[in-house]
């Protein structure tokens, strides 16, 4: 890692991020992890298994945050601590300021009904039918029937499933069921809604519909969105919040584009590994070397954010300091709703110049970072 | 055949059908309950109960494997205790009911161990209570499988009760024995085995179509 990606980090983005903090943290987060560990004791042919260890995380009232990390990695324990599936051994989690760790079973399914849950698997009963599916959160809570289908009605409608009311799970597409499990979720108007790996068992395009949808359910409902994927693309598209966790710990987390961005943790980066321009080219890495020699170009990663990523600074580079510069790989993309860019170029100069030049970029906004020389 | 022939065949099957339906659904209605506890009961289950689990699971075995004949024959005092009596029909039924809880408890057992844990989860997560787990989630996903056991066990019991006439208990079963192979009728014989086929044809055919009718999981398109 290198000075102007952490100098960066520390005016740019971050700033941003301190202008909202002020309004999170005044109204109380909707989920809040306090120092908290789970182990799984040894079985008699397994050993003790460390799933969570001293994790501190909030979901901020009203966002959509994700939890992206590998299989294994401990998200799904994490997300069921919430609802109380799993108990921690140790911490508090805290949801909209009540400790579940700490309530027994009756106080729990309570709090349970104020949280939906969606799932890979959809988990829809194969013998009701989508309106039945979508009315069993209430008819465990009690409701009536006529309430029932008052509710259920428009939340077909909201699912775009209306025609597909009478319909069993085995009738519907892959897609189709997660709508009526999503819909299920809310039938209860929970607060919180919880996403298990919702889209991994779906085709791209499906993915994307799907994501949309909950985005709107954010949006429209003030919905709290905490979901777990494995997949970057999800986080990308709709968490404004992420956390990145890897062998039971939260490595790093933070708004979406800053986390993503700053990608300062090999973990982040790893699972960045597909994200457009973070992979060098082969024929790139084949003949590069870590340290300079004669005459050797500099290989340079220019990092454009937001605004800047509109900007032609690269050209200035050219017409202001005299350096030549030449584009070798590239790609823009989007993150949470703003662009992000990554241009890998080589400059033909000497270390002052490099280095008059990083300080130019980091001027106007662009992280840069040496990642190696070639002949 | 006779007419006193013909009307020993009636009422044989008469008293076979009245054994069957009384051990079927006095045995189902302590079998189901039983086979229900005994797939949610277990380490970590709905209703926690690891060492009972397994008391009942070994008592089940124990019946189960014990040939009925014997059962019918060990039990007496306890028939006696229970129908006032140890021969007849009605007693019959005791040793019947005694052999059917524990069929129908491990078939009604495997039907519900079948259900999708996930389905469980997604029940709990919701706020069922155990109780509510069991009845929305588990026995109406588990209807298909328990249809089935219940077909099984009727067609089993058809069986079972023809070797009650080891006590007196008659039916159809008893009438072959007594009159086709004792009695050197094999006309007799042959009606009391057509229609103990037709019986186990007419309850098997009803009982699949049941369980189709249940089975929601897969449609013909």
């Amino acid at each position: 890692m290198n000075m102007a990606i952490v100098k960066n980090r520390a005016n740019g983005p971050v700033a941003v991020a301190a202008n909202d903090e002020p309004a999170t943290q005044a109204t109380k987060p909707m989920v809040a992890f306090e120092q908290v560990s789970k182990r799984f004791a040894a079985g008699r042919s397994s050993n003790e298994v460390v799933a969570l260890d001293n994790v501190d995380l909030v979901v901020p009232r009203g966002s959509v945050t994700g939890i992206i990390g590998r299989s294994g990695a401990g998200k799904s324990t994490l997300i069921r601590l919430v609802n109380g599936l799993e108990r921690p051994t140790a911490g508090r989690v805290l949801v909209d300021g009540v400790d579940v760790a700490g309530l027994g079973e009756k106080d729990l399914r309570s709090v349970r009904r104020a949280i939906g849950m969606v799932f890979q698997h959809f988990n829809l009963l194969s013998s009701r039918t989508a309106f039945d599916n979508i009315a069993l959160p209430l008819e465990i809570a009690g409701v009536d029937r006529q309430a029932i289908e008052k509710r259920v009605t428009p939340l077909l409608e909201l699912v775009g499933l209306s025609d597909k009311r009478d319909r069993y799970p085995s009738e519907l597409s892959g897609g189709q069921k997660q709508r009526v499990g999503i819909a299920r979720a809310l039938a209860t108007e929970p607060k919180l809604l919880l996403s298990d790996e919702a889209t991994s068992a779906l085709d791209p395009e499906t993915t994307r519909s799907i994501l949309d949808l909950l985005r709107k359910i954010n949006k429209e409902l003030g919905l709290t969105v905490l979901l777990i994927t494995h997949e970057m693309e999800v986080v990308k598209t709709i968490a404004d919040h992420v956390a990145v966790i890897d062998g039971g710990r939260i490595v790093e987390s933070g708004p979406t584009f800053d986390v993503f961005t700053g990608h300062t943790h090999a973990t982040t980066r790893a699972l960045l590994g597909g994200l457009a321009g973070m992979r060098l080219p082969e024929f790139l890495t084949k003949r590069m070397s870590s340290e300079p020699h004669d005459g050797s170009r500099t290989i340079l990663r220019v990092i454009f954010k937001g605004e800047n990523a509109t900007e032609p600074m690269l050209a200035r580079l050219g017409s202001d300091l005299g350096i030549e510069v030449n584009i070798l790989a590239g790609a823009v993309d989007e993150i949470a709703g703003r662009p992000f860019g990554m241009l890998v170029v080589s400059l033909r100069a000497d270390a002052a110049k490099i280095a008059e030049a990083r300080q130019f970029l980091a001027e106007h906004g662009l992280a840069s970072e040496v990642v190696g020389y070639v002949a | 055949m006779s007419p006193d022939i013909i009307a020993l065949i009636v009422k044989a099957t008469g008293q076979t059908l009245y054994m069957v339906a009384v051990a079927g659904l006095v045995g189902s209605l302590f079998g189901i309950p039983l086979g229900v506890f005994l797939a949610t009961s277990g380490r970590g289950e709905l209703f926690p109960a690891p060492s009972v689990n397994k008391v009942l699971g070994a008592i089940v075995n124990a019946t189960r494997s014990t040939p009925f004949i014997i059962l019918v024959v060990a039990i007496i005092p306890f028939t006696r205790l229970v129908a006032g009596t140890s021969i007849g029909t009605s007693a019959a039924i005791v040793p019947l009911t005694i052999a059917t809880i524990p069929f129908v408890a491990r078939l009604v057992e495997t039907a519900i161990r079948e259900v999708d844990p996930g389905l469980t989860e997604a029940a709990r997560a919701m706020g069922a209570s155990p109780i509510q787990i069991v009845f929305k989630v588990l026995l109406a996903e588990a209807r298909p499988g328990i249809a089935s056991a219940l077909t099984l066990t009727v067609v089993s019991l058809i069986g079972y009760s023809a070797m009650v006439g080891a006590v007196g208990g008659g039916g159809l079963g008893d009438l072959g024995i007594r009159y086709g192979y004792q009695r050197f009728m094999p006309d007799v014989m042959a009606v009391v085995v057509v229609v103990l086929i037709v019986l186990v044809q007419l309850v098997q055919s009803a009982g699949d179509r049941l369980a189709r009718q249940f089975d929601k999981r897969t449609r013909p398109r």
